[in-house]
């Protein structure tokens, strides 16, 4: 008893610890965000200082900061509902009606994010500038949803194979094509999984840089770039580059906290089992 | 409402056949059962009726029109599963209401045939309640009701009662054999469970490793048993099955000498069978009654007292044992000694291929 709580009590201290660790950057940019640039670099660190909002003030001067998030949100609202579009139906097919190719398609599927994406950037730009998809939220909305498929489906195929076929079989008994099925049936039993793969593909989007910074200038420019625009050649800025950064993650901080629940019983599915 | 004709179905999975070669009639309005232990083909030969799985050779045949290519939806039947399969997101209500929302049938005539659905199957109170809030019996009731409601050609039934307690058990096969009164349909009903099939069945197909051993009436099965399969399977306790040899043969039968000596004349017809020639008797439980002057002797090793029945599980000197059913409470206790009498006009002869003899008079009741 003694040494399961002691157990108990190191394993809390343990994960506390952890928890401050991956927190204490963010911790730390919101920190800086209110400095001054002096403050910023100051040696030592300056834990207790004088807030000012002058970094935030000049971060808004410099870029109109709506801009950038409304095609945050574009393209990662974009991205994600383009990627559930292709992979819920996949992901059916895959569930219910496998062949024998479906384990090797899955596994091809997800090998296909092991590609490092600078390998194949040349191509894409090129194909884009033909395409005239350049700094177009169309563009980015495309590479996207590709981008995060693989993912996608995979999450949406452990999530319908939870689903019991007979329910299936009901409604095809009762009458039901292979859309009611989907629709009736296996989004509505299945929406607390499609739901977390909806918001981790969001999250992702919301995230990417790679893409958006190669693809994107100004037009459709989501926050990823708004953030590289604050690490210019004249040198760092710590303070606005932070409160740059605070703002672009603050909306995507929030929106997971709030679906955290959803989140973690998304990623553990399978875990758990 | 509609029949069924099964036309040298076959099913195979790559090289795996497991349905060879089926044909089969149901009549309109007939309650056609299959029944034979696990892995013999008749859930997959019901799901292939259904549509469900694809036919991998022959001809399915619903109201004169071949259905092999048309997918469930369109068949025009309608399903019961073993797990019931309601959807949970719903309302016993929309369960049942499913298949017509999905045909477009206006919401009036809808809650008019599912309320009438609910007042056959008793489940007026809880048409607001979600499947997860329900019993198991009520469940499949449910599961029932969704069927009705589709007035399809004809009603499939997957093992329906094995996820049901025995009390409950009892009680929806009566209310099944109701409903197939009350609705006149046509009904396919699989189970491993031959009580069931002895009292629902118009018509009892045995199948045994994706083969029909049997067709026909409980009682055609019970008394006129085509081979070994069939009679150890329908009828419980089982039939003992004694080993001995033909030790001669008329006009009014076959005389059987047991390994312990004892003869019996059985009146089946002898056809190619010869003096001498290896055969099986099959002996009903209930055509064994303790007499002292039987010719069967042996030792009691247990009995079971159900009150109205009792069974006498015995080991014969030299033939083996034998499961003996009398009416009524019996005294007779382990250990001690018996002897037993046959009744030899109901007991059943069969040759090395575990094919019957087939008796010279009929049963009255199986023609």
């Amino acid at each position: 008893m003694r040494s399961s709580l002691t157990t108990k009590l190191l394993i809390t201290l343990l994960g506390w610890g952890i928890a401050c660790l991956m927190f204490f950057p963010i911790f730390w940019m919101v920190l800086t965000s209110f400095k001054t640039e002096g403050a910023a670099i100051a040696t030592p660190p300056q834990l207790f200082f004088t807030p000012t909002l002058e970094s935030y003030a000049e971060v808004q001067s410099r870029a109109d900061y709506l801009s950038f998030a409304f095609n945050s949100v574009a393209v990662s609202v974009g991205g994600t509902v383009l990627a559930l579009l292709f992979a819920i139906p996949a992901a059916y097919a895959m569930a219910f009606h496998p062949s024998t190719r479906t384990r090797g398609t899955l596994l091809w599927m997800l090998s296909t994010k092991m590609l490092p994406p600078v390998g194949v950037l040349v191509p894409i730009y090129l194909l884009f500038r033909s395409a005239g998809l350049l700094d177009t939220r169309i563009g980015l909305i495309l590479i996207y949803g590709l981008m995060n498929l693989p993912i996608v489906v995979w999450m949406l195929f452990t999530f319908f194979k939870e689903m019991p076929n007979d329910i299936l079989e009901a409604g095809r008994m009762d009458g039901a094509r292979a859309w009611g099925e989907v629709w009736y049936l296996l989004l509505p039993l299945t929406l607390p999984g499609v739901a977390s793969t909806g918001l981790l593909s969001l999250i992702l989007c919301w995230n990417e840089a790679f893409w958006s910074l190669n693809l994107t200038s100004s037009a459709a420019a989501p926050l990823t770039t708004f953030i590289a625009s604050f690490s210019s050649p004249e040198g760092l800025f710590f303070a606005k580059l932070s409160a740059a950064s605070t703002v672009a993650v603050a909306p995507i901080l929030v929106f997971g906290w709030l679906s955290q629940r959803q989140l973690v019983r998304g990623l553990t599915f399978g875990a758990v089992k | 409402m509609a029949t069924l004709t099964l036309r040298d179905i076959q099913k195979s999975y790559g090289s795996l056949s497991v349905i060879k070669s089926l044909d089969l009639e149901v009549a309109d309005r007939e309650f056609v059962v299959f029944v034979g232990p696990s892995g013999c083909g008749k859930s997959t030969l019901l799901r292939m009726i259904a549509g469900l799985e694809e036919i991998s050779g022959g001809d399915l045949i619903i109201d004169g029109q071949r259905m092999n290519d048309i997918g469930p939806a369109d068949r025009g039947l309608a399903m019961v599963f073993q797990s019931y399969a309601l959807y949970p997101h719903m309302t016993v209500r929309q369960n049942m209401g499913f298949a017509l929302r999905l045909a477009r049938v206006p919401k009036a005539e809808r809650e008019q045939k599912v309320d009438e659905a609910a007042r056959i199957l008793q489940l007026e109170p809880y048409l607001d309640r979600k499947p997860g809030q329900m019993s198991g019996g009520q469940r499949q009731r449910v599961a029932i009701g969704r069927a009705i409601v589709r007035n399809p050609k004809i009603f499939l039934f997957d093992e329906p009662l094995s996820n049901l307690d025995a009390a409950l058990r009892g009680q929806m096969r009566i209310e099944l054999a109701r409903l197939h009164e009350e609705l006149q349909a046509t009904m396919i009903y699989v189970t491993h469970d031959q009580i069931e099939a002895m009292t629902m069945a118009d018509k009892i197909v045995v199948l045994q490793a994706g083969v029909i051993e049997q067709v026909g009436t409980p009682l055609q099965l019970y008394h006129h048993p085509a081979n070994l399969f069939v009679a150890g399977f329908i009828g419980s306790p089982r039939m003992n099955f004694l080993k001995g040899r033909v030790a001669g043969l008329d006009g009014t039968g076959v005389a059987v000498e047991l390994a312990g000596g004892a003869r019996i004349a059985v009146p089946v017809e002898a056809g190619t069978m010869r003096v001498d020639d290896p055969v099986t008797l099959g002996v009903r439980p209930e055509a064994l009654r303790p007499d002292a002057a039987g010719p069967l002797a042996g030792t009691v090793r247990l009995v079971e007292r159900l009150g109205g029945l009792t069974l006498i599980h015995a080991e014969l000197d030299r033939d083996g044992p034998v499961i003996v059913q009398i009416e009524g409470s019996d005294g007779t206790a382990p250990h001690q000694r018996i002897t037993l009498q046959v009744d030899p006009a109901v007991c059943q002869l069969f040759d090395t291929t575990g094919r019957a003899m087939p008796h010279l008079t009929r049963h009255p009741l199986a023609p």
